[in-house]
């Protein structure tokens, strides 16, 4: 081994050790930063995104957390957080209780952003979902006791879509009926003017991240009936049909599920 | 040895030039940071909207969109890619820092700078001189690192931490008057760079200012030596240059008298420090890079 060769070895141990030291380095880095920024992926309950806000994942690829959405909202609605506030640091977000969504026409908080985070697909704000109401509270909505309240129902943008008066047998008074608000998914934009307007103390209805709200069924379930619509038939054959009881518990009479139109 | 570590750097230059000529780029600098601020704080304040946004990414008088390329470049690794806006915004970003010098970004705007020279000042008037000494690469680690972390998560990562534009976005949405903590981000790095690491934040770990460096590695705008024959080796520009490496082969070295190494961030400081006025700013390649002002003692 000539002394030359020698010097070479040590060099390339040399710079061996320093590659792999900087990659460890750098991996070390990229776990602590992506510890603190994945969980950021999920969005707490009162937190809700501006119209046309990719789903969250998306989302936090493409927010630079410029708040170009928050300069441009009319309303004040938007808010970017504060390290302490419920969605991830400096994103925008609002909370339907404090300054709901107006659902303005021309969308300026989508037509602001500059970098696709909102999404300027969205040109007809009342396909926006920022989040989906659901009535939460069952024992103390004023409609549900059978009071005449309605305040939800009346506010909402797309009042008799969003949300309907359906009627229900008051078993209180076992005479008078009870107009529960029901909330559809399928017309709800999550803009928050039910939860704002909401008389009660806290308030019964409530809007939450769509995936919250909604509920998931799970891959596993399958569904009798779009089973056997899919294939056109009974999926067993010969299963013998029992004669029905013939008897209607009082509960489910005819009144239930009529939707009321006041 | 005393003579040298109580010296305050600065003071002998107040004696030779005045408090304002040893003040000047300090001062200019500081107008500079703050001018970029109040772009941003006129609209909010007085309801004259000159930039809207914030450094990440922001919009001056509704037409001109400037992003922070390191933003954009985290986006498009996480998997978005970004709308012309936010792009071009980055690219003109990008060519500026590139044209210049990319840590001019450092101390002309990052808002950060005002609280790590704080901690510096403050270190230099306690007479501080230990402390833990980080690598210069720790930060080129830790750019690596965010970046593979923004691939992996799928997220803009490390504006989830990042102080700068935590601390930017505080200021011109105002959450620091209201209860907002981003305040807590800015205490840590006040408090290492001024207990734990001297120069520590912008010095050895700031990701941002690694990322400028490179971009602006071939910029146009240098800090020179030209009356390098003139220093007396008192070592107060060593003491106040926020990367002192940068100083020694333009003032001591044989060769180019213009400070090569991107890690200069054009603060500026050392020239005012200078009791001999050795150092001068100016564009790399012109006849003002090395200026020698008329008229002056030597
Ligand atoms: S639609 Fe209008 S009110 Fe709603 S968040 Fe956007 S700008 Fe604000
Ligand atoms: S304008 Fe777009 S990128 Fe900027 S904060 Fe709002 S959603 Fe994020
Ligand atoms: S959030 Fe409430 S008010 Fe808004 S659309 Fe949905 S149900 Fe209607
Ligand atoms: S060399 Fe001078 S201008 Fe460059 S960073 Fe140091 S003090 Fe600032």
């Amino acid at each position: 081994m000539s002394a030359q060769s020698d010097k070479q070895g040590v060099a390339r141990r040399r710079f061996l050790a320093t590659a792999v030291k900087a990659t460890a380095g750098a991996g070390c880095a990229a776990l602590l930063v992506g510890e603190v920024a994945a969980p950021s992926r999920t969005l707490a309950a009162t937190a809700l995104r501006p119209p046309g806000a990719k789903g969250e994942s998306h989302f936090l690829a493409a927010c630079v957390r410029c708040g170009l959405c928050v300069r441009a909202c009319p309303y004040d609605t938007l808010k970017l957080a504060d390290l302490a506030d419920p969605a991830s640091s400096g994103t925008p977000y609002f909370e339907a209780r404090q300054i709901p969504c107006e659902m303005c026409e021309d969308i300026p908080c989508v037509v602001a952003c500059p970098t696709g985070a909102l999404d300027k697909g969205l040109t007809d704000i009342a396909q926006a979902r920022m989040g989906t109401a659901a009535l939460v509270g069952h024992e103390t909505c004023l409609n549900v006791l059978g009071l005449r309240c309605d305040v939800c129902y009346r506010v909402c943008p797309l009042m008799g879509k969003a949300i309907t008066l359906d009627m229900r047998h008051n078993e209180r008074t076992g005479k008078h009926a009870s107009l529960i608000p029901v909330v559809h998914t399928d017309a709800c934009t999550g803009c928050g003017k039910c939860e704002k307007s909401c008389v009660l103390e806290e308030a019964a209805i409530k809007v939450l991240p769509t995936e919250l709200a909604r509920g998931r069924i799970g891959g596993h379930y399958r569904l009798g009936w779009e089973e056997k619509a899919k294939h056109g038939g009974e999926l067993v054959d010969g299963i013998i049909d029992l004669p029905d009881r013939g008897y209607t518990p009082p509960s489910l009479g005819p009144s239930l599920g009529k939707e009321f139109k006041p | 040895m005393s003579a040298i570590s109580e010296r305050i750097p600065g003071r002998e230059a107040v004696k030779a030039k005045g408090w304002f000529r040893a003040h000047k780029w300090l001062l200019a600098r500081r107008a500079s940071q703050l001018a970029f601020l109040a772009l941003f704080l006129s609209g909010p304040l007085f309801g004259l909207w000159i930039a809207k946004g914030t450094l990440a990414s922001s919009l001056t008088l509704n037409v001109l969109p400037l992003t922070d390329p390191l933003v954009a470049l985290q986006s498009l690794l996480a998997g978005h890619w970004p709308e012309t806006a936010a792009l071009a915004g980055a690219a003109i970003v990008l060519a500026v820092y590139a044209a210049l010098r990319g840590r001019l970004y450092c101390s002309w705007v990052c808002p950060v700078n005002v609280v790590t020279d704080t901690a510096g000042w403050l270190r230099r008037r306690l007479g501080w001189k230990d402390g833990v000494s980080l690598n210069r690469r720790t930060r080129l680690i830790l750019l690596a690192g965010i970046l593979i972390a923004s691939a992996v998560t799928g997220t803009i990562a490390w504006e989830v931490v990042n102080p700068i534009t935590q601390l930017h976005r505080a200021l011109v949405f105002g959450s620091l008057f209201a209860g907002g903590i981003a305040w807590t981000v800015l205490a840590a790095i006040f408090l290492f760079d001024l207990a734990v690491a001297p120069r520590g934040w912008c010095g050895n770990l700031c990701p941002v200012g690694a990322f400028y460096g490179l971009v602006g590695r071939f910029g146009r705008v240098a800090v020179s030596a030209p009356r390098r024959a003139a220093c007396d080796s008192c070592m107060d520009c060593y003491q106040v240059c926020p990367e002192p490496h940068v100083i020694s082969p333009a003032l001591r070295g044989a060769g180019s008298e213009v400070i090569q190494s991107p890690d200069c961030t054009a603060c500026g400081r050392c020239i005012d420090v200078c009791p001999q006025d050795v150092f001068a700013l100016g564009l790399k390649g012109t006849a003002g890079a090395a200026p020698l002002r008329q008229g002056e003692r030597l």
